[in-house]
């Protein structure tokens, strides 16, 4: 074990409690809206299958949360003729 | 005679929920308030075990709440201690079989002739952990000192907030932070987050810290909660502190060592 692994090794605990309490905050301000995910799912589904006929399981959801922003992915599969009527050829 | 409920939870499994169950109750009882623990870790039981009691159980908490079996008879009386009961969970029973409605019935029956009801959570968010919460005054969350278990009893926290019947009628249950598996040594070497980390960060009130024993290990082997088997160890004191604290009693906080590590050094015997 190298003199820098001793060190870090040393230092856990107040990783530990920031990682916490970044987790925490997090957790708090969301809850009660656990299944946020998969009614956005759903209804983002059921907005796009009004127009066009596509495989729900087509449908990704990413949630990526970062220090300052976070991104909502949202990743769909169009059929190849739906995407033709969509980009209009 | 009215019966103060206690919930002992933690979300997460293994902290000593059960450990704590049995030495907070038999502290209590030894200072001659009248104690019913209640185990509600349907089909995973365990706290009859804990407590030595293992070879007596003959009715548990779904014989009573089906009406099968009459509370009287489904209590164990500790052995050891006048004042001290148990109901055991059932071992072989589906948890569904536990109704919000027949556990109510239990504890209204208990409160009328007990000074204090211990329920014993399951781990987990499910129904066992909710219904062992649900009547709760008073709610001691079991914590170690690390990541998952203080997520997991911040998680607790917000059923308590949120599900228990004080939380619904707009009452608050009355919330305490129980330590267990301190080091004092590693945290302060900043290997493990401290007891102030724990209370910043969960926002709730201490009511002990159990030092990280063998002497925990020794108790469950041979059945017995820690403040009977050696009540001179560092856990049996922080836990009778502890039991005092729950009683409303003012305890300056410590970190209690074993006391007879001194004296088995000196007699060159081996501790535990």
């Amino acid at each position: 074990m190298s003199l820098l692994d001793f060190l870090r090794r040393r230092g856990s605990a107040p990783v530990a409690r920031e990682r916490l309490q970044v987790l925490l905050a997090y957790e708090r301000a969301n809850r009660g809206y656990s299944d946020l995910l998969a009614v956005l799912r759903e209804e983002i589904v059921a907005v796009i299958a009004r127009h066009i006929t596509i495989d729900r399981d087509c449908v990704a959801i990413k949630m990526d949360r970062g220090d300052t922003v976070s991104t909502l992915e949202i990743d769909i599969e169009i059929p190849h003729k739906a995407g033709a009527l969509l980009v209009g050829t | 005679m009215t019966a103060k409920v206690v919930v002992v939870t933690s979300g997460k499994g293994g902290v000593g929920k059960t450990t704590t169950t049995a030495a907070l109750g038999a502290a209590l009882a030894q200072g001659n308030q009248k104690v019913a623990l209640i185990d509600f870790d349907v089909g995973l039981r365990n706290l009859d075990l804990v407590m030595g009691a293992e070879r007596r159980v003959v009715y548990d908490l779904i014989n009573v709440v089906q009406g099968v079996a009459k509370l009287p008879q489904a209590l164990i009386k500790d052995k050891r201690i006048e004042t001290l009961w148990l109901l055991p969970a059932s071992q072989t029973r589906d948890k569904d079989a536990l109704t919000e409605d027949g556990v109510g019935r239990v504890i209204a029956e208990l409160r009328e002739t007990y000074d204090w009801i211990i329920c014993d959570s399951p781990a987990g968010i499910e129904r066992g952990a909710t219904l062992a919460m649900r009547f709760a005054d008073t709610a001691v969350i079991v914590t170690n000192p690390e990541v998952s278990s203080v997520r997991d009893s911040d998680r607790i926290i917000g059923l308590l907030d949120s599900k228990t019947e004080k939380a619904e009628k707009g009452q608050r249950v009355d919330k305490h932070i129980l330590i267990t598996r301190f080091d004092p040594a590693r945290a302060a070497r900043g290997e493990m987050l401290t007891i102030e980390d724990v209370l910043e960060i969960l926002s709730t009130p201490l009511l002990g810290i159990i030092p990280e024993s063998q002497e925990v290990l020794r108790a469950s082997n041979i059945g017995s909660p820690v403040t009977l088997s050696d009540p001179a160890s560092g856990p049996a004191r922080a836990y009778l502190d502890a039991a005092r604290r729950l009683k409303g009693e003012n305890v300056p906080m410590a970190i209690p060592g074993d006391r007879k590590r001194l004296f088995n050094r000196l007699f060159g015997r081996r501790a535990a």
